[in-house]
């Protein structure tokens, strides 16, 4: 049995200290009626090769596909330095920093990152990570209710086409709060959210809009508007953004004339791995004014008791370990290595870097389409400007055409018939720099194949 | 060791030049949703990059480099094999949304570890998504929420939580829109039954307990408190934090839980990482099945296929974009299969043996325990008032001082009911002399405390920092660098 260092005679001389005659008797205290009788539905241990084995076969059935595929979680080449140094023992198998002097260099790091993300959206405060995207935004719901002292409404409109999962993990985690969520709809030329759906509720006690750029059709939303509107109404903006999109775009801390008020997203761009949806990281930034409304863990820079610069957990009396039941939020564990290999990657990318790599990915997605359109059948569903995702429609049901595309290694796109009905046979793509020209070419020929065939038949 | 910032090693036109695309960063969208300057992000070299995030590193305590015995959080060793084979480039590489049929390596192994803590914990389903144990405690008790909404038995109002009980409990019973009700815990570390039954009521959806609770005794009145709970129409809810001590030995199903959340990151030894990813897996028993979070993976035949809406339309709904931290399920399942059936009870009884002993040493060297008459589960508390009153050095002062000494420090101030305490969790992991060597640093901290209790209150001194002015930190707030700043 691997992991327990113990030798028969430790163990003996362990007992004769503990004063009890067998490991058995550290469990008198338990009922003997509660013990379990058998674990006959565990297997049993094996090795490490053989694990090591079992488990480089199971990858091997999942590798190789061209992924084009984007819808929240994006393909981005990850500097090989980024996990090197991430999986540090150091930093892999440290707890939370609550004992900063034998933490500062987690500290340090989330300081850095703190900076980098208030950087990327324009804001004065970030938070150290909150699980993925979809739980950030749900935060971010909580607290502008909690923020927006104006508004008695609870009510929050979301503008557009807002990701869908994310719209559902925010309505399952602000179920019992009483908020109430209007889905407004999304111009059908544009793809983007028309702003006579917003007139509508002008003058109306609103808590916050929530506006995603780009938003999940990949369309670029008129935020400046938006925020300018929410504005007027003493609604709060919440922004949900794209991290890679904004070495691009201009920052929601930028948008209309006083900015968003939350800033939150999906992290996973920034360096972390597909991976069948995560371990990834929700970020979650903010005016100075809110920090306070704030949820999960933030640090600070102070000094030590010769001066010395150090860096230390701060503004705690928001989080669960001291307020309890009334804490900002019950979030205690957040994605720490995340956010290293995070910080890590924006370091080697760098504000020109990371422009580059959104640029490409902008450039690759234009090919796509543009070589998809081409075929007969395909058209570009919208005709606003977007970043590294579009929706196109054919002139056949999609998933057939998703399961050939399969067989031959390649995904295809997100197949948005089920969600979106009202877009007909779409499928959402994305191209990031990772897709070569060549790969372009292969995805063209094989849809063009797959679709000639059909027309034969 | 330099003490600078990545920022502070930025030169303009400086690049990491190999990690960009080639292209230059020209496009075609209209000016007017372009950023006019660029993000603040440090401009330096993979070398000056690698080298600062490396020194970083080296001023963390870990696992890997020290003794961490850090009640409640269960630091033991994690297995560079499940790190290894979780990071397999198929696994990496695999997007959430690509068809099953490019899934089935990895769904097996979900499945796989979905049946393997069924096993473990005695309950009937599992779903692995949430995120972290304060996710699965959502998870469980939104569940609860909607079992009774389901009976239509909307007057329930209240969980809930014993004293001793972890933030996150009543944090999130607030979250789920539930008022929250304390209860004492009784002298001996037991919750105090009369207490319990004499709030318990119409009002009562459910109650959180762990067990063993955070105080780090088994409570004994546990079938008692189900049966309590139960005739009132609530239900039990697990915090799984301390699995690691009953693993392989008590099924919480068999103790009448309706629904439990496990930490991955404590029991099956996944990373912490500096403050996650961790996993908060639930499961449940009947009552609450129909309810479990989204999504959760079946089996049809030999093909392994998500559950979803359509299977379960009465679920709690979804938690996550996808299907919550997978890359932590991978080295869980790795973890667990490589202890296999007999290595499960191995983890608890030597995390038992090793909390007893030390537990025993320290009070043999005349340390006081906070339940001196209890067995300890896989952790206990130390008291030091006696040090605080005698001597004027806090469980801080012990706790700063372990660390010059080369231990992390225990858990301190948690629970809130001991006063000034140490939860001490030594895990399975950690050989008898790292065990004795702690004793004898916490016996020559007490010396020095005699001796001159002003060097104690000083610690550390031989840290990357000395004692930090957290009060500065929250009246001066700094969040991050500004160009320019002072140091
Ligand atoms: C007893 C107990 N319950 C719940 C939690 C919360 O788990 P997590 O930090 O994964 O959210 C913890 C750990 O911090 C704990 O020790």
């Amino acid at each position: 049995m691997p992991f327990i260092p113990h030798t028969d005679d430790d163990v003996g001389k362990m007992l004769a200290e503990i004063g009890a005659e067998s490991v058995e008797d550290l469990f008198d205290e338990i009922p003997g009626e509660l013990r379990i009788k058998s674990l006959d539905r565990v297997p049993e241990a094996v090795s490490e090769m053989e694990i090591a084995r079992l488990m480089q076969d199971r990858s091997r059935m999942d590798a190789g596909a061209l992924n084009f595929i984007g819808a929240g979680a994006y393909e981005h080449h990850v500097p090989a330095a980024v996990w090197e140094i991430a999986t540090r023992g150091e930093f892999y198998t440290a707890y939370t920093p609550y004992q900063a002097e034998a933490s500062q260099g987690t500290l340090q790091l989330i300081y850095e990152y703190q900076t980098m993300m208030t950087g990327l959206t324009g804001m004065e405060v970030s938070n150290a990570s909150l699980y993925d995207g979809a739980s950030a935004l749900a935060e971010a719901c909580l607290m502008a209710v909690r923020a927006n002292r104006a508004s008695k409404s609870r009510r929050i409109l979301v503008a557009g086409a807002l990701h869908p999962m994310y719209r559902q993990v925010a309505e399952v985690i602000c179920a019992a709060q009483e908020i109430e969520f209007i889905d407004l709809p999304f111009c059908p030329e544009g793809g983007h959210s028309a702003s006579q759906a917003l007139d509508e509720y002008s003058g109306e006690d609103l808590t916050a809009v929530i506006v995603q750029q780009p938003n999940f059709f990949g369309v670029l939303e008129e935020v400046d508007a938006i925020s300018d509107w929410a504005r007027a109404q003493k609604a709060l903006t919440i922004a949900v953004v794209n991290p890679t999109s904004l070495a691009l775009l201009t920052p929601p801390g930028e948008w209309g004339a006083h900015g968003a008020d939350i800033v939150c997203g999906e992290g996973q761009p920034l360096g972390i791995p597909l991976s069948s949806g995560g371990p990834y990281f929700g970020f979650l930034t903010t005016r100075l004014a809110l920090v306070r409304q704030m949820p999960g863990r933030l640090v600070g820079r102070t000094v030590d008791l010769d001066g010395k610069r150090g860096f230390t957990l701060t503004l705690q009396a928001r989080e669960q370990h001291i307020r309890r039941s009334k804490a900002t939020s019950n979030i205690c564990t957040n994605q720490g290595l995340m956010v290293t290999a995070a910080t890590i990657y924006m370091s080697l990318l760098g504000a020109e870097g990371l422009a580059r790599v959104a640029a490409t990915a902008h450039r690759r997605t234009g090919e796509l389409c543009a070589a998809l359109c081409d075929l007969p059948g395909v058209e570009r569903v919208f005709n606003r400007p977007f970043f590294h995702e579009v929706v196109v429609r054919l002139d056949r049901p999609i998933a057939p055409l998703l399961d050939m595309l399969a067989e031959q290694g390649v995904f295809g796109g997100l197949d948005l018939t089920a969600s979106h009905p009202q877009l007909g046979n779409a499928l959402l793509l994305c191209a990031t720099e990772t897709k070569s020209e060549a790969d372009i070419v292969r995805y063209r020929d094989l849809l063009a194949e797959i679709i000639g065939q059909e027309r034969a038949a | 060791m330099s003490d600078k910032l990545i920022f502070e090693h930025s030169r303009r036109g400086r690049r990491a030049s190999a990690q960009a695309p080639l292209t230059p960063a020209v496009n075609d969208l209209p000016e007017k949703f372009l950023r006019r300057s660029p993000p603040l992000l440090p401009e330096v070299s993979e070398l000056q990059t690698v080298r600062h995030y490396t020194r970083l590193s080296q001023k963390n305590f870990s696992i890997d480099t020290h003794f961490y015995p850090l009640g409640s959080c269960t630091m033991k060793y994690n297995p560079r094999a499940c790190n290894q084979l979780a990071m397999l480039p198929g696994f990496l590489s695999r997007h959430p949304l690509g068809p099953e049929s490019h899934g089935q390596g990895f769904m097996s192994c979900m499945y796989e570890l979905q049946e393997m803590l069924k096993a473990v914990t005695g309950m009937k389903e599992v779903s692995l998504t949430p995120m972290a144990g304060a996710q699965g405690e959502f998870a469980g008790v939104a569940m609860i929420r909607a079992y009774h909404r389901s009976r239509n038995d909307k007057d329930r109002s209240e969980i809930l939580v014993p004293d001793a009980a972890h933030g996150t409990n009543p944090a999130t019973a607030t979250m789920c829109g539930y008022s929250m009700r304390e209860i004492p815990t009784g002298k001996n570390g037991d919750v105090d039954i009369e207490a319990l039954k004499a709030v318990v009521g119409p009002q009562t959806a459910g109650i959180m307990l762990t067990n063993p609770s955070t105080v780090g005794v088994f409570d004994r009145g546990i079938q008692e408190m189900s049966r309590i709970v139960h005739s009132a129409g609530g239900l039990l809810y697990y915090d799984g934090a301390n699995l690691n001590a009953i693993l392989g030995k008590v099924a919480p199903g068999d103790m009448g839980f309706d629904v439990i959340h496990m930490n991955l990151h404590k029991t099956f030894s996944t990373p912490h990482g500096g403050g996650g990813p961790g996993s908060g897996a639930v499961g449940v028993g009947d009552r609450l099945k129909e309810f479990l979070p989204l999504p959760v993976v079946g089996k049809d035949g030999d093909r392994y296929r998500w559950l979803t809406e359509a299977d379960f339309p009465k679920s709690i709904g979804r938690l996550s974009a996808f299907m919550g931290n997978a890359g932590v399920l991978l080295r869980a399942y790795v973890y667990m299969r490589l202890l296999g059936r007999d290595g499960m009870q191995r983890v608890s009884e030597n995390a038992a043996l090793g909390a007893n002993y030390l537990m025993k040493k320290l009070q043999d060297a005349g340390f006081e325990l906070a339940y001196p008459e209890r067995r300890a589960s896989h952790e206990f508390i130390v008291t030091l008032k006696k040090e605080k009153n005698e001597l004027g050095v806090t469980a801080m002062d012990f706790a700063k001082c372990l660390l010059d000494h080369g231990y992390h420090a225990p858990t301190t101030y948690f629970p809130l009911l001991v006063p000034e305490c140490l939860l001490i969790e030594p895990t399975e992991s950690e050989a008898k002399e790292d065990l004795d060597g702690f004793v004898a640093a916490m016996i020559a901290i007490r010396e020095q405390a005699k001796a001159d209790p002003e060097i104690v209150k000083g610690a550390p001194y031989t840290m990357p920092v000395r004692r930090l002015d957290d009060v500065r930190a929250a009246r001066h707030l700094d969040l991050r660098w500004q160009p320019g700043a002072q140091n």
